[in-house]
This record gives structure tokens, sequence and C-alpha cells, in this order.
């Protein structure tokens, strides 16, 4: 299967700090990653460099065949861990910013979305609960068409009613051809959607592979095995 | 539906299906709910639920019709083997249970039919 993203020895320092160290890594089409790892470990950095935001101290990123760019940036969709629309907006003037924005932005997928959350799209953001907000920030990102999607910490603090409707919109919006690079911390709560996962310790790769032939090699639930790993 | 740890989830998914057709909560010659909907049912990877209906498929447990989905098989033979297998099963791990509590195989037989006695 051809590769989406292609990562090779690639570092980032802040200072002296190193932040990830010669981290190598393809991402496949039409897979679903988990990227695990606790904080510092390196997975906000190495997103933000997939999604342009940061650029590399030294190695090398390909996604799609480009550098970080203005291409990249139209086939990758990023979900920040934290909130980023504007105080004055309503639900409504979010998809309009949306569909500004992105060609790959698909308004009628966006709606349906809305309605499967349960989110009236003529609602101010400030009068949204948290979960509402993490719902309507994956709802605008999940209705473009990219290529590589980058959910950061999708369910974190969120009920789980809002949970499950976060992991079956992720689920539903799969379509066997786009990839999807999602981090958390809520092991236990996602692993059952991976394909694969990256466990990432202290800026480097610790341990790739598929998660049902860990479980298997391993006799382990993934969250078992990062508990071995980051308990150490 | 709660996953057991330590076994790969497809696994888990084919003894799922297996046990809802050994009830006959799925009958021979049902339909299968569709990748999507288990997948969305029980938030699994439809990658996942994909190689479980393959390897039923392999066990000819289900078989696949292009355009129309996944049903369960109208092979009785084939059905009555699940069933026996999972007796087996059973009986396997009932006796190894017997066994650490200091039960013989003599014992044990002599049990049941005074259970089953018990029983009418």
């Amino acid at each position: 299967m051809a590769n989406i993203a292609e990562i090779k020895g690639l570092t980032k320092l802040y200072n002296r700090k190193k932040a990830l160290n010669n981290v190598t890594l393809d991402l496949e089409s039409g897979k679903i990653y988990g990227m695990l790892g606790p904080n510092g470990s390196g997975k906000t950095s190495l997103i933000k460099i997939l999604s342009g935001i940061l650029r590399e101290s030294s190695g090398e990123v390909l996604i799609d065949g480009h550098k970080p760019g203005v291409h990249t940036k139209s086939v990758v969709a990023y979900l920040p861990d934290r909130n980023f629309l504007y105080k004055w907006m309503s639900i409504q003037d979010a998809v309009n910013l949306f569909k500004d924005f992105y060609g790959d932005f698909d308004e009628y997928r966006a709606y349906e979305l809305l309605d499967f959350m349960k989110l009236d799209r003529n609602m101010k953001t400030t009068e949204l609960s948290k979960g509402m907000m993490e719902k309507l920030n994956l709802t605008l990102i999940l209705s473009r068409k990219a290529k590589l999607y980058i959910l950061d910490e999708p369910i974190a603090g969120v009920d789980p009613v809002a949970r499950d409707q976060i992991l079956n919109a992720i689920i539903n919006n799969y379509d066997g051809e786009s990839t999807m690079l999602i981090t958390t911390h809520l092991v236990r709560d996602m692993e059952n959607i991976f394909d694969d996962v990256i466990f990432l310790k202290d800026g480097e790769v610790r341990l790739i592979g598929n998660a049902e032939s860990l479980r298997a090699e391993k006799e382990k639930s993934i969250d078992e095995i990062y508990k071995q790993i980051f308990g150490e | 539906m709660n996953f057991n740890d330590n076994l790969p989830i497809y696994i888990q998914i084919m003894n799922l299906l297996t046990k809802r057709i050994i009830l006959g909560e799925l009958k021979g010659g049902e339909k299968l709910p569709s990748v999507r909907e288990l997948s969305t049912e029980l938030k699994v990877n439809p990658n996942t639920i994909q190689r479980s209906y393959q390897e039923l498929e392999r066990e000819g447990i289900v078989f696949t019709q292009r355009g129309m989905g996944t049903f369960v098989s109208e092979d009785r033979a084939v059905l009555n083997e699940l069933k026996q297998n999972r007796a087996s099963n059973i009986i396997m791990h009932f006796i190894q249970d017997m066994n650490s509590l200091g039960f013989g195989k003599d014992e044990i037989i002599e049990l049941i039919k005074d259970m089953a006695k018990e029983a009418k």
C-alpha cells in the first residue's frame, strides 16, 4: 500500500532539549494509527511538524510526496487539542469559515455530522459545553475530504455519551483510503479502533506495530502494553 | 461489549458471532450486520470486523454473496459441529476446574449422575 507520510531521521530541538530524536516511520494510506505516549514524549511536536506548524531541526518529512507547506496543508486535516474557533462565532459561522478556507470541505457532510452530534447550527460557540465544543471541532475537521487526518486527543475530557458519538463519527468517516493519526491518553477507550499503534517515549519510537499482532504476541491489551512501557 | 485483554479482538468477535449463531440469535441463512454496522455497534476498527468475517468464512461458518452481504451458513453439519465444539470446550473447562478441586474422573461422573437425577 502507498504511504501518505514518510518520516526519516526526524529530529526536533527546542534550544538544547530534544523533543524528537531521529524518528523514522511511514504512515500507510487507509490505516488508523494510534500514537501513544505520556506528556512530553514528542507526540505534539511530531503532529505539528506533520501539519506544517513547526519546522523540523533535521531529517525529512514527506506528506503525499511533498515537504510540509501549501500543498500538504491542503491534504492534511488537523484537530488541535484545544478549541480553535472564535468566541463571536455561531456554529453556522464556523461552517462558513471552513467552507471559505478549505476547497475539500463538504458542507452537506458537515450538516449531517452536526445532526448526528445533536448540535444546533444556530448556537453560539460561547454557549457550548466542553464536550459540544469538541464535537463541533471534530465535525469541521471530518467534513474535509483530506488524505491525512490528525486528531490530537479527540476524546479528552468529554462525557461517555459524547465519547461514543465521537468514536462513531471517526469510525463512520473512515473510508479505507484516507489515513488517521490519533493521539490519546485514554488508551483503553480508543485502542479497538486502531489498525497500528506507535509508542513514543522521550522523543523516540519505542514500539510500533499492528495492534492485533501485538495483542496476540504479548497476550496483553494495548492499554497494558502502554503501562508496561511507560511504567518502567 | 467488554473485550478480554489477552486475545486479539478479531478472535473475540468471531467468538461473539459463533455464540450468537449457536444460541439461534442468528439463524442459518440469516444476514450478518454489515461490517460498518458492527463496527459502530462494538466501536471497533472496520478492518478488524472484516478480518473476523473472513476467518469465519474460511471456517465455513458464514458465506459472502457479492454485493449482498455476509450470511450464516445453512449447512446443518457445520452448525452442529460448532455446537459440538462449544460443548467440548465447556466440558474441558469443567473437568479442569473439578480436577483442581481434587475430584478424579470417576468421582466427577458419579457427581454428574447424582445431580442429573435430582434435576429430574
